[in-house]
């Protein structure tokens, strides 16, 4: 992100469920942007609203859920408001998207090697013989053996890290420039779960796309990402290099959570536990939203909503935190 | 030395997969042999783990420990009596009440229609511990209290609490009958981080405090890394390596334990290289002649592909492998 | 994209009363939705009180054989010509008040009604319960029994045992006789349906891990069947029970029209029906229209009633 524009820009997004209780804010005031060929890790407990972040990028809210405020822009172009048919045209040409289920993207009446002919003819201006060509390459460069022959197959033919591998095919054969994995390694075993992430990495690094990683699990992101945003209660917590936010986290909350993983070489008695629970949509507290677990919390912090401030910039990038104690705003004594 | 606890000899769960009607008729079957052949050992008081790939068997072997299975072959022993014992319900209530199960999902361990009290309180009832609406009430309340929930949640019923008091309150269950044993199916692998290490904390806590023994079943390796004593790593039906949890994390012999240990991610970010990864655990009803690992094994010679490893003690004594690299001294 | 499985807790909260929790839920919230639905349940409740208190409400006795008089036949109802004002809807050829006879008739069609879903509801329910916890021989024989007697629709069954019975008891048999002819044969052909479904949630909810639990302490499988599956499996029971109401009530009425049914001496809707259907084209009409009208309101309003129950209990369609 060291200078350059970015590919993605997220600015205040904001995304709404109204309700018979009222409106649910399930993520409020998220600013994040991606570089050209970076990876960005989102990271939160089930809830946090990170799906729906990534959700909101690609234009796949689902009513009664809206987006009520915020621009979203690709390569400088707002893509929040665009209508509906011009918004699938910008998927898959220029962002691709891999979901958990591998199945949800895969159609089960169609053989692999149609579905990916198909999605590259929708966006690339080729023929069906070179389509079809590109397709087997495709399933070759993503670890699939003998592609020709399963290329005829079916999705239900293949275990589940191979549809895994096929739908990273899928999102990638148009040559977008960003992709939005949600938990794309979530279903799977943990052996399978580290060649796909391995894969994901090296594709995207060889294509330059960039990525935004949406998962629940921080080994993933130290593994794979470049930066990571921390989401707690639909909010970002904290936002850096993947590098210094897991060795030097200031959000007590990102601290919280670091603790809370056990760790396969040092053994500690007791895990950190945060207690309690994120609070629910509907009862959010004000001021932030972490204070009622934060071990820190001040004053202010019950009664004024912390923005991101910055904290360092390590090689031009910067590492911030929404933290009254931790990063206050500068010119502001904490 | 005193005899362990729970001791599983030659244990053996098949099912029969058969696909159709009529090729049952015909004679045919086919078999799923989804714990084939595992020996174990837990010490009271400890903490043994089973670490695995989803479908090589963990929850099976956990089923047969506390006799929702009958074994197929071979059989398992608690405090020296078979658990084949438990199928006559009347001669096995004493045994029963000492083994317990905490299982994965908490949406599902719990009946919905039930207020969280019934549910604390049904093993109280179900074994005539207790008697009088008050004792029960007390003891529900001191239970509750002892999971990190407050007696007034008794009152409550499953659907309003999160995840993580879910499976606060399962544990109460498996404690409401003052349990030795307690068999733990992935205990933690449905929540969050956080959570989990609420969870894991409070199961140490309790397991210091009233001395449980603990069968302790995840496929996250650094989870079972901070639980447990011993460790047995499982791949299709059967144990291929067993350990004390410090050998086994320093010193791993079986190939695919290392497998195992290469895709733990690294959070220190010590950018150390790790090991390729290959392959898929194949199918159980077809597993692979001579050692089932010899597909994905980059040290498979001839004879692994013919002759299925026995288990062997580890050159360094504690514990067992099985493999013949090792025992060639070729890993 | 899906709602993530760990939903956040609840604040610490008191416990709330039944009521309250039921006043907030969603099915009560669905409910006041749609006002098709509330007119179905006012439609429905005002039928049902008022048969069920036929004898305070219902300006005449039809069976009090002594008050009925000839010279009241087949007056037309109060507003034609030649109408009564003592006799809102007419009389029929016996002089009796078709209102009354009319309430008094549907109290008997529904009590027929109520009693055989409730014996189908009880025998399904058994049956698939038992079916889907036990499985293997016993499932399979009696879902092959359920088979045999799906091909059987009511109407024959009825027939069957009706004729049985008046074999077994002779030609004419009293009301109450063939009251339980009529709940006999309506229950025993409606239990395939419950058995069917409650098998079917009992298979899933058998392999939940609470059952285990139960199973684990050592809980006997009829407990674990009554306490513990039995109320996870009620809902959809329910739903069937008030759709299978209206066409039992149908059904009754069929019989009945049939003749097979209810005598003419305590008439039931479908006895006013096919009464009152042998003078519909000598003019008096309101002996047959009035009866089918009000079969055909009360059949409509517990279906509608039965739609809205299906579709509010089914998350799927929230
Ligand atoms: N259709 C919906 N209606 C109401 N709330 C929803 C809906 N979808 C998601 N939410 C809420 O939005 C929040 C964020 O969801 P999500 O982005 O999926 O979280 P996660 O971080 O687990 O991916 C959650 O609290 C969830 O309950
Ligand atoms: N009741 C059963 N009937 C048939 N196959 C089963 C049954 N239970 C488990 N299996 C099979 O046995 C194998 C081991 O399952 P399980 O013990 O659940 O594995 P794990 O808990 O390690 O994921 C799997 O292939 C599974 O499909
Ligand atoms: S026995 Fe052979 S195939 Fe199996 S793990 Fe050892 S070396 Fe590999
Ligand atoms: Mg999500
Ligand atoms: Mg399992």
């Amino acid at each position: 992100m060291a200078g350059g524009a970015p590919l993605l820009e997220v600015r205040d997004l904001r995304v709404e469920f109204p309700t018979r209780r009222g409106t649910l804010v399930a993520v409020d005031g998220v600013s994040l942007s991606i570089a050209p060929g970076e990876v960005l890790g989102v990271v939160g407990e089930s809830g946090a609203g990170k799906s729906l972040t990534g959700a909101a990028v690609i234009g796949l809210i689902e009513p009664p859920g809206r987006i009520a405020g915020g621009q979203v822009l690709l390569a400088g172009r707002r893509i929040d408001d665009l209508p509906a048919e011009a918004m699938r045209r910008v998927r898959g040409k220029e962002i691709g998207a891999i979901f958990q289920d591998p199945l949800t993207s895969l159609d089960p009446l169609f053989t692999v090697g149609d579905q990916i002919v198909e999605t590259i003819r929708t966006h690339l201006p080729v023929g069906d013989a070179e389509a079809r060509r590109m397709a087997v390459d495709w399933l070759k460069a993503v670890g699939i053996p003998s592609p020709e022959a399963r290329a005829a197959q079916y999705p239900h033919h293949f275990s589940g890290g191979m549809r895994q591998r096929v739908v990273i095919a899928l999102a990638l054969c148009a040559n977008p420039k960003l992709v939005i994995a949600d938990e794309p390694t979530t279903a799977l075993d943990v052996s399978i779960q580290a060649q796909i992430i391995a894969l994901l990495k090296r594709i995207c690094r060889e294509h330059g796309t960039a990525v935004m990683l949406v998962t629940h699990d921080m080994g993933v992101i130290a593994e794979t990402a470049d930066r990571v945003a921390v989401m707690y209660a639909g909010r970002i917590a904290e936002i850096g290099p993947v590098a210094d936010v897991i060795k030097r986290p200031r959000h007590p909350y990102t601290v919280g959570l670091m603790g809370a993983i056990p760790s396969s070489t040092r053994r500690l008695e007791r895990l950190t536990q945060i207690d309690g629970a994120m609070p629910r949509l509907n009862a959010i507290p004000p001021g932030c939203a972490f204070a009622p677990r934060c071990p820190e919390a001040v004053e202010r912090c019950r009664r004024d909503r912390p923005g991101p401030a910055e904290i360092a910039r390590l090689d031009g990038v910067p590492h911030a935190a929404a933290c009254w104690v931790h990063a206050p705003p500068a010119g502001a004594a904490a | 030395m005193t005899p362990p606890l729970v001791e599983a000899t030659g244990l053996a769960r098949w099912f029969d997969v058969t696909p159709s009607l009529w090729a049952r008729l015909a004679g045919e079957h086919r078999l799923l042999k989804a714990v084939d052949g595992v020996d174990f050992a837990i010490r009271r008081g400890e903490t043994f783990a089973l670490v695995g790939e989803s479908g090589c068997g963990k929850s099976t072997v956990a089923r047969l420990a506390v006799g929702l299975y009958a074994p197929t072959k071979g059989s398992i022993h608690f405090d020296g009596q078979d658990l084949s014992l438990l199928k006559d319900r009347r001669r096995s209530r004493a045994l029963r009440r000492r083994l317990q199960m905490i299982f994965q999902d908490p949406y599902a361990s719990l009946n919905p229609r039930w207020r969280v009290a019934d549910i604390v309180a049904e093993p109280i009832r179900a074994h005539g511990l207790l008697a009088g609406r008050r004792a029960i009430a007390d003891r529900v309340g001191e239970l509750l209290t002892q999971v990190g929930l407050a007696a007034s949640d008794g009152a409550r019923f499953p659907h309003e609490f999160s995840g993580g008091q879910r499976q606060r309150i399962s544990i109460a269950r498996a404690l409401a009958g003052a349990p030795e044993f307690l068999v733990c199916d992935e205990p933690t692998s449905a929540l969050d981080v956080s959570v989990q290490a609420q969870i894991l904390n409070l199961m140490k806590d309790l397991q210091r405090s009233l001395g449980l023994t603990y069968l302790f079943i995840s496929h996250n390796l650094a989870v079972v890394f901070h639980m447990a004593d011993r460790v047995g790593v499982m791949y299709l039906g059967r144990l291929v390596e067993v350990a004390d949890v410090d050998r086994l994390f320093r010193a791993p012999l079986h190939p695919y334990t290392r497998l195992l240990l290469d895709t733990i991610p690294d959070l220190s970010m010590s950018g150390k290289p790790r090991g390729p990864v290959a392959g898929e655990v194949p199918s159980p009803i077809a597993p692979p002649p001579g050692c089932a690992f010899h597909p994905r094994c980059p040290l498979a010679q001839d004879r692994c592909r013919r002759e299925a490893p026995l288990a062997r003690p580890r050159a360094d004594g504690g514990g067992t492998v099985a493999c013949h690299a090792v025992e060639e001294g070729r890993a | 994209m899906a709602v993530p499985p760990d939903a956040p807790p609840m604040p610490a909260a008191a416990p709330r009363g039944l009521l309250e929790r039921w006043a907030d839920s969603d099915v009560w919230h669905s409910f006041t939705q749609s006002w098709l639905t509330m007119a179905a349940a006012a439609v429905t409740a005002l039928l049902v009180i008022g048969a069920a208190l036929a004898p305070l409400v219902a300006p005449h006795d039809p069976f009090d054989l002594a008050s009925l008089s000839v010279l009241d036949s087949e007056v037309p109802p109060a507003w034609e010509k030649d109408g009564q004002a003592r006799f809102l809807l007419g009389t029929d050829n016996q002089g009796r008040d078709m209102l009354s006879a009319i309430l008094y008739g549907m109290r008997i069609s529904l009590f027929v009604g109520v009693c055989s879903v409730l014996l189908a509801l009880a025998l399904g329910t058994a049956l698939g319960l038992v079916s889907g916890y036990v499985g293997g021989a016993l499932d399979a024989f009696i879902m092959r029994v359920a088979d045999v007697q799906l091909s059987f629709p009511a109407i024959l069954i009825a027939l069957l045992i009706d004729g049985v019975v008046r074999g077994l008891l002779g030609q004419e048999h009293g009301a109450r006789t063939a009251m339980l002819v009529l709940v006999a044969s309506i229950g025993l052909s409606f239990w395939v349906q419950y058995a069917r479904t409650v098998r079917g949630m009992t298979l899933v909810e058998r392999n939940k891990e609470y059952v285990q639990a139960a199973r684990i302490i050592g809980l006997p499988p009829i407990l674990i069947m009554v306490r513990h599956v039995l109320p996870n499996v009620v809902g959809p029971v329910l739903v069937i029970a008030t759709i299978n109401l209206a066409i039992a009530v149908i059904t009754e009425a069929t019989l009945s029209f049939l003749g097979v049914g209810m005598p003419p001496t305590e008439p039931s809707l479908g006895t006013l029906i096919n009464n009152g259907y042998r003078f519909l084209f000598s003019g008096s009409w309101w002996m047959t229209i009035f009866p089918g009208a009000a079969l055909a309101l009360l059949v409509l309003a517990v279906n509608l009633l039965g739609d809205w129950l299906r579709d509010a209990l089914n998350p799927k369609l929230r």
